[in-house]
């Protein structure tokens, strides 16, 4: 287990209350100047050395993102944009990053914003989130007061100004370009990369986006060094990582331990273990709703980094844990997973627009035991029909857990649903098209 | 995608008041010159605020008016997102989250209760006149699980009977308390905890 003094969120828990005081006891806003006075590419280098990756579910490595910022700033200013539109189901540790550690972002917010040439920060929280802005903003308030932001921040002599937009209930808004249409005022539908925000991002300008958690573990590293982040865990894999164990355990919680930590610990010693005992543990997902279950013979030995997680055919995600035990019908969860997807699909992109519905409604009667054998072949074509086939990563998103259903529990699906096809399958036919329309007596 | 009905019943005129005027107006400072339209998603929920928790059509022209864009342009961003109520709902406005974690937990026992004590369906306002609810997507508290948004509170680690009181407090004006309902403040394992320790001799 992870020892106390190397994790880096003391507050996670709310012991000591989340106002600058306390916050500066725990060391947040100590000497910021001294980071500041060693420079920009101290500060990439040293990110880099960490080998920190994004928090944010797609691991992309933190420093490498910075560097991709133009070195001089042009005739457009760069921005810094922060996102904390999380809503991947599972998911619930940037809200107690806001509400009970806001000054350890608020600080590595200005230390990123300087490292990539930003002087405007844009915090993108959920709607639903109200209280949980409200106390970040109490505390960007405390901020300016004291100097720390603002005009010459920290005595720094660097201007930084932070501003909280709210969501309103999108999923897609945590994509990071449909972030940025959400924030110019427009719906949140994905652009299509290249080009990246990177370059042109958002009002056209050269805009970094980080997730909440990225960026809160930012100051901790600088004063400890890059070198003692990546000393733990393994290769690639370093640091810490807050865990969110939710679902059909004793004690959901979420918890800071070491990347590479063994699931079974996380559910057996922080969580109070599986309901009903490890026995009757059914599948796992690991990473948010959008990551492939687990079955339980890998749940018994996974560790969880990103490279073991892709290893094992699926994602660490978000690190949002859910636990599902004998007593649920896996099939029932994925499809409501399935509707999920359904209703957050932004409507851009045919094959995931259509797709999701799709999937949600072949699930729903593979639940009831009403599909056909030969549809779970189809579902499985449906959901490859969509992945890669769309501007964003909604569409691989959405197919993922379908696909991890089946690959893990297709007998289980057979068996529920053992009906022959009502119209046998034509093989001239291509399947997509609405086969009974094509009998007569069914038209 | 969600499809969302707008209100037959239309007030005429929308006017911020002097309070929320200054306000929207702060907000648009947020945003660089000429990119005030970037304000119109806070501007929308200020709107509802003010317009008892749903946004009229004429709210969306004044805004629209305001920020000197296109009204077209002001409704598909209120239609886009979930957040924003185009029909009246009632003045607490029951949000139960039934995503994957929160029914496996024992959402849908939530939201029978919804169903036996405030509406036999979804978006209709109780007899009373106070409250109507609605299922919606996570709302990223998956730890605390089952859980109901209640306006802007969010009220956690539910089960029917305590939820069932939570509504009987509203219907006698009483305000129920937001947070968790298994006593703990955040979202430690409490009775188990085994991280930060120190923490609690400090």
């Amino acid at each position: 287990m992870l020892k106390d003094e190397d994790r880096i969120f003391k507050n996670l828990y709310n012991d000591f209350g989340a106002e600058l005081d306390s916050a500066k006891k725990r060391g947040d806003w100590l000497e910021t100047e001294e980071i500041f006075n060693k420079g920009r590419n101290w500060i990439i280098e040293e990110i880099k050395t960490s080998q920190l990756r994004g928090r944010g579910g797609a691991g992309f490595p933190t420093g490498l993102k910075w560097s991709f910022a133009p070195k001089e700033v042009g005739s457009k200013p760069h921005y810094l944009v922060i996102n904390a539109d999380e809503s991947e189901p599972g998911t619930c540790k940037d809200r107690d990053i806001l509400r009970f550690e806001p000054h350890k972002l608020i600080e590595g917010c200005l230390i990123a914003s300087y490292a990539v040439n930003a002087h405007t920060c844009y915090i993108y929280i959920r709607g639903e989130y109200f209280n949980e802005g409200q106390k970040l903003q109490k505390a960007i308030d405390e901020a300016y007061s004291n100097g720390l932001i603002g005009k010459n921040a920290s005595s720094t002599g660097w201007d930084f100004d932070i501003f909280i937009h709210y969501g309103a209930g999108a999923y897609i808004c945590g994509e990071e370009t449909a972030l940025l249409e959400s924030l110019e005022g427009n719906k949140g539908q994905p652009r299509l990369k290249p080009p990246f925000p990177a370059l042109i991002g958002l009002y056209g300008c050269p805009t970094i986006i980080n997730n909440v958690e990225t960026i809160a573990v930012v100051p901790t590293i600088l004063r400890r060094g890059g070198k003692w982040f990546s000393s733990l865990g393994r290769e690639k894999n370093t640091g810490t990582k807050i865990f969110c164990i939710s679902g059909n355990v004793n004690n959901p919680c979420n918890v800071e331990e070491e990347m590479g930590v063994p699931l079974k610990d996380l559910i057996e010693k922080h969580a109070g273990g599986v309901v009903g005992g490890w026995d009757n543990l059914k599948a796992v997902i690991p990473g948010g709703s959008s990551m492939p279950l687990l079955p339980k013979e890998i749940c018994d030995t996974i560790k969880m980094d990103f490279d073991a997680c892709v290893e094992n055919k699926t994602g660490l995600g978000t690190a949002g844990i859910v636990v599902i035990n004998r007593d649920q019908d896996i099939i029932k969860c994925m499809a409501r997973i399935a509707r999920f997807y359904k209703h957050e699909s932004c409507g851009q992109c045919t094959p995931c627009r259509e797709g999701s519905g799709w999937m949600w409604r072949m699930l729903e009667r593979m639940a009831k035991g009403e599909a056909t054998r030969d549809e779970v072949d189809m579902l499985m074509d449906v959901t490859k029909q969509i992945e890669g086939h769309t501007i964003c990563a909604f569409g691989e998103g959405s197919s993922w857990p379908v696909q991890g259903l089946i690959r893990n529990f297709r007998d289980e699906i057979l068996e529920r649903n053992k009906y022959d096809p009502l119209i046998q399958r034509k093989k001239e036919v291509p399947y997509l098209v609405d086969q009974h329309l094509l009998e007569k007596e069914n038209a | 995608m969600s499809l969302k009905k707008i209100s037959k019943n239309q007030p005429d005129t929308f006017e911020f008041d002097s309070k929320n005027l200054s306000e929207a107006k702060k907000i648009i400072t947020n945003y660089p010159k000429g990119k005030q339209k970037s304000a119109v998603m806070a501007l929308l929920y200020i709107a509802q605020k003010q317009n008892n928790n749903w946004i009229p059509l004429s709210a969306m022209k004044y805004i629209a008016k305001m920020l000197d864009m296109p009204y077209i342009k002001v409704y598909e961003v209120s239609t886009f997102y979930s957040m924003y109520n185009l029909t009246p709902v009632g003045d607490y406005f029951f949000q139960v989250c039934t995503t994957t974690p929160c029914m496996i937990r024992g959402a849908y026992k939530l939201v029978d209760v919804c169903k036996k004590k405030i509406s036999e369906n979804e978006s209709e306002i109780s007899k009373n006149g106070k409250s109507s609810w609605m299922e919606v997507e996570c709302l990223g508290a998956c730890v605390n699980s089952p859980m109901v948004q209640i306006n802007e509170d969010y009220f956690e680690d539910l089960d029917e009977e305590k939820f069932s009181k939570i509504i009987d407090q509203i219907d006698k004006n009483q305000k129920p308390r937001p947070g968790s309902y298994r006593g703990r403040l955040s979202s430690e394992p409490e009775d188990i905890r085994k991280t930060l320790l120190s923490n609690k001799n400090a």
